[in-house]
């Protein structure tokens, strides 16, 4: 198990929190909460020991697309794969979106 | 094809989702929410992944505008098994039910069980906070039913199927299954012809919802199905007290249990007579 922690450019605090998924076997749980203006932390903790880069990458790639809503991200990862990860990332940003 | 659109599935609700759809629109207030990270500090230390809520979802609400507070168990998260916070969690839910009893407020309560029993890696702390569900249970089913729901996939095993046949009232699903030990464990200690675990026919022959229903060890059993089932707690609800609970009825049992022949291998057929009797 690992303890991996992210930083990335963020625009507005979002305004509600939100909670998506499970720790269940090839599933996550993403927990979403405002964070300070300007900046979105993710820590992840994973059962995948070395997947730094990928999860980097995968972050990376979400948040070129569009600058996220400053948020503080907690994940616990049960072995998703990256389609999984983005998968409930999206969900849990529609979910903010929505409260 | 249409019926299966239309049907809406409980077992394939998490547990969050299933506490919110048993109870009345909009009734759903979640104590110790995963926000809060009351998490296990015993699975990080040994290289588990932990979850925010422990795997156990309590939620205040109502059901038909009767007070009910659910404790609902996630059984994807680590086989739903209980630890020190999960089990605490549970226990101390239903203590709050009976303390409201004692106060005037009818609080019931229904468990919703998808679990393998005790987590292993808390070993006594989750064996002590069961052990505090079943006293929590037997204490507040003086005042209200307390209803256990075993839906299934995972279904109910060691100290938590004791807290299920402590319950006022128990609710199956074909899906659901209900044991003290589960098929590997019986079948590693009994051995592959006596028990095989991977025939599945054979397994939910006897442990499944439908066979424990016939034998009287569950008091409904439903379709996989929400408006069902929530039909279903409604009812057993507002039916108020059994007038005697199953676990008092020890002796009938037992009376049942030592004119079995335990010689040939025991059949589905051969359970449901033992324990249907004269009814039969």
């Amino acid at each position: 198990m690992e303890t991996l922690s992210f930083e990335f450019p963020a625009g507005q605090p979002a305004k509600g929190r939100a909670l998506v998924g499970c720790v269940g076997s090839g599933d996550l749980e993403v927990l979403l909460e405002p964070g300070t203006a300007g900046t979105l932390t993710i820590q992840v903790q994973t059962s995948v020991n070395g997947a730094q880069q990928r999860w980097q990458h995968l972050f990376e790639r979400i948040f070129q697309e569009q600058t996220p809503p400053a948020l503080n991200i907690d994940i616990h990862d049960f072995g998703a794969t990256p389609g999984v990860v983005r998968l409930r990332l999206e969900q849990g940003f529609e979910e903010i979106a929505h409260d | 094809m249409t019926d299966l659109l239309n049907k809406h599935s409980f077992v394939e609700l998490g547990a969050r989702q299933r506490a919110k759809a048993l109870l009345d629109e909009g009734s759903f207030r979640e104590l110790i929410d995963p926000f809060q990270r009351v998490m296990s500090p015993w699975l990080s230390r040994q290289g588990v992944v932990p979850q925010a809520d422990d795997g156990v979802v309590i939620a205040k609400g109502a059901i038909a505008g009767l007070p009910v507070v659910i404790a609902a168990i996630e059984g994807n998260f680590q086989g739903g098994s209980l630890g020190e916070v999960g089990g605490a969690k549970i226990a101390g839910a239903l203590e709050l039910a009976a303390e409201d009893n004692r106060n005037g407020i009818p609080t019931c309560a229904v468990l919703l069980l998808e679990t393998g029993g005790v987590r292993l890696q808390e070993a006594n702390l989750g064996l002590a906070a069961i052990a505090d569900i079943h006293a929590a249970i037997v204490d507040l089913r003086q005042y209200q039913p307390v209803i256990g729901v075993v839906a299934g996939s995972v279904g109910c095993f060691g100290g938590m199927s004791i807290a299920a046949g402590l319950c006022s009232y128990l609710l199956v699903t074909r899906e659901a299954r209900l044991g003290l030990n589960g098929p590997q464990v019986i079948e590693q200690e009994a051995g592959l012809e006596e028990y095989d675990s991977r025939d599945r026919p054979f397994i939910w022959s006897l442990t499944g919802g439908e066979q424990r229903f016939a034998s009287g060890l569950a008091d409904r059993y439903v379709a996989d199905d929400v408006a069902q089932i929530q039909q279903q707690v409604t009812e057993l609800l507002q039916q108020g007290l059994p007038t005697i609970q199953r676990s008092r009825q020890a002796e009938h049992y037992l009376q049942r249990l030592a004119v079995l022949d335990a010689e040939p291998q025991i059949d589905p057929a051969t359970v449901r007579d033992l324990y249907q009797g004269e009814r039969s």
